[in-house]
């Protein structure tokens, strides 16, 4: 199957950074409601950069094994490439094409980022739709 | 002479199924078209394609004859006093929007209860939201107990509430099971209240006689019961929709217009503005007599052997559980549910989520649905999010049992790594 490649079955079955930060910068929860994945998001930043991101949640294996892969790659961004990151990034990363019922699923992980990010700057969150709709600047 | 059903038989009526690979179990969500309805429809437009009601020439004489043919095959159906009860719609959902703007906003005032139960689709909750919002009607819902919808709890809520209205599901299109709606009918009917059944799952698997239990209206889709799309078909009793007023306006359903104003027409053009869905009344008609061909008979008796050899496989798979019962009450026994099932079974499993587990069944051609169904309440109430189901049409065979079997079984070596055994 397309869809499931290794990558993402080994990402859902031994997903990578998982727990809470007790100390965290901050952390934040979202949900796709259609699909049943939640997922909260854990961020440490010291100086402008993530110096640590874990997360807990539960959801289907797309939406799991994207954050699992996505943490893999926050852990030592700095803020300003994490909030560029865009939906193209995601897909780029996990490469395996999402078809329009599963792209949620995909991007939580960036979704729950983004707001985080947007929380720890005291500014308004975005909206699904504005998540989805972001392309490469 | 009881007719047993010919599964090869059955699935040859059926082009979709030339593909034999094709193992479709998703016919609660629209069923598959044996080649007469198909074929009822292309020679409408083929050879007999004019507008109906209207026309002096004999093209359109003819179509509108093949048009009230359908209707009168829809009464005969549903066992319905006369044709004038027999609207056309486009979908159950509209026919119960229908009921909710015209009886609703007539018949009910700010304050007045309509009743509701946690099984309910989408189609039969939203209206009502909709009312409540529109006009401040108050809604209250009847729950579950044991798997089945809560007698008890409705005849309270009927007794505190007073309820203008019951709008009841006769079969859930998550759990499979019937509703007592006989029962519902008369305890509503006792206290005074009108009662609307959606039987958009029922129709398909099993006869049901509108004067026979007394509902007061009754909805259901023809691309459910083997028919096309964009065809639904509202029961009312002829009085109710002679004292409610037009849905839609615009042309066939006037007597008059002119710049003042205008006259509504009779029953049942009223509620059947501009030009109706004809080749797909004519469709579903075509459906009926297929149907009606076959026999119930031999279609319970050959839905009643699937349905129980399917949960007997599904109940084997050890990390399947079955809606409501092993989620909510696992000491029920699903046996004594048999003969109030019409075939359709929603599963979830703790290590796989319905996505994948759907997914994964689509990629080897096994059409089973994800999700909540469009009844997220009831999906909420029994503490999932969504599910896996799986549902039977005529069409399906012992050997689609076991395939999608073997598929679930697979799925979860694949997603987890290990075999299940």
């Amino acid at each position: 199957m397309d869809i499931y490649a290794e990558n993402i079955l080994d990402h859902f079955r031994n997903p990578r950074n998982c727990g809470e930060i007790s100390d965290a910068t901050v952390d934040h929860k979202e949900e796709n409601i259609e699909c049943g994945d939640d997922l909260r998001l854990y961020l440490k930043i010291e100086n402008e950069k993530i110096t640590n991101a874990k997360w807990e949640g539960k959801g289907c294996a797309i939406s799991q094994a994207s954050m699992s892969i996505l943490s893999e790659e926050l852990t030592g961004m700095s803020t300003e490439d994490a909030e560029k990151m865009t939906k193209e990034d995601i897909y780029e990363l996990l490469g395996v094409p999402i078809g329009p019922r599963r792209f949620k699923c995909a991007l939580i992980g960036l979704h729950a980022l983004k707001n985080a990010l947007l929380k720890t700057n005291e500014k308004e969150l975005q909206s699904w739709a504005k998540t989805i709709e972001m392309n490469n600047v | 002479m009881e007719k047993n059903i010919d599964i090869s038989g059955i699935r040859a009526q059926f082009p979709i199924f030339r593909d034999s690979s094709l193992v479709y179990l998703d016919s609660a969500a629209t069923a598959q078209k044996p080649q007469c309805v198909i074929d009822a429809e292309n020679n409408f437009y083929e050879n007999e394609n004019a507008s109906v009601k209207r026309g002096m020439y004999k093209l359109a004489e003819r179509a509108t004859e093949e048009f009230e043919s359908a209707r009168e095959k829809v009464k005969s159906f549903i066992g319905a006093k006369s044709d004038h009860e027999i609207i056309f719609t486009k979908s159950a959902t509209e026919s119960i929007n229908l009921v909710a703007r015209c009886q609703g906003e007539k018949f009910l005032k700010k304050g007045d209860t309509v009743l509701l139960s946690i099984l309910e689709h989408h189609s039969n909750i939203v209206p009502w939201m909709q009312l409540k919002e529109r006009i401040g009607i108050n809604i209250e819902w009847v729950h579950l107990k044991n798997g089945e919808l809560d007698i008890e709890e409705l005849k309270s809520k009927i007794a505190e509430f007073n309820p203008k209205l019951v709008t009841i599901t006769c079969a859930s299109n998550v759990t499979g099971i019937l509703t007592p709606y006989k029962e519902i009918i008369s305890l509503a009917h006792s206290a005074g209240a009108k009662i609307l059944l959606d039987a958009a799952q029922l129709v398909p698997h099993r006869g049901i006689n509108v004067q026979d239990i007394d509902c007061d209206f009754l909805v259901f889709s023809g691309h459910k019961v083997y028919g096309p799309t964009g065809i639904g078909v509202l029961y009312g009793k002829e009085k109710l929709l002679e004292d409610m007023p037009a849905f839609l306006g615009g042309g066939s359903m006037i007597q008059e217009v002119t710049e003042e104003g205008f006259l509504e027409t009779h029953l049942p053009d009223k509620f059947e503005a501009g030009t109706p869905p004809i080749a797909q009344a004519i469709g579903l008609g075509a459906a009926i007599d297929w149907i009606s061909d076959i026999g119930w008979k031999a279609i319970e008796k050959h839905e009643e052997e699937l349905r129980k050899y399917a949960f007997d496989k599904l109940s084997e798979i050890e990390f399947v559980e079955i809606l409501p019962f092993d989620a909510v009450y696992p000491e029920q026994s699903r046996r004594t549910q048999d003969d109030m099932h019409i075939g359709c079974v929603s599963f979830i499993t703790k290590e796989i989520h319905p996505h994948d587990l759907t997914e994964y069944l689509g990629s080897k051609g096994i059409c089973l649905r994800a999700g909540h169904h469009c009844a997220q309440p009831l999906h909420k109430y029994l503490g999932h999010t969504a599910s896996t189901r799986m549902s039977l049409g005529i069409y399906n065979s012992k050997e689609d049992i076991d395939k999608m079997c073997e598929a679930i079984a697979e799925a979860y070596e694949f997603f987890l790594g290990k075999s299940y055994k």
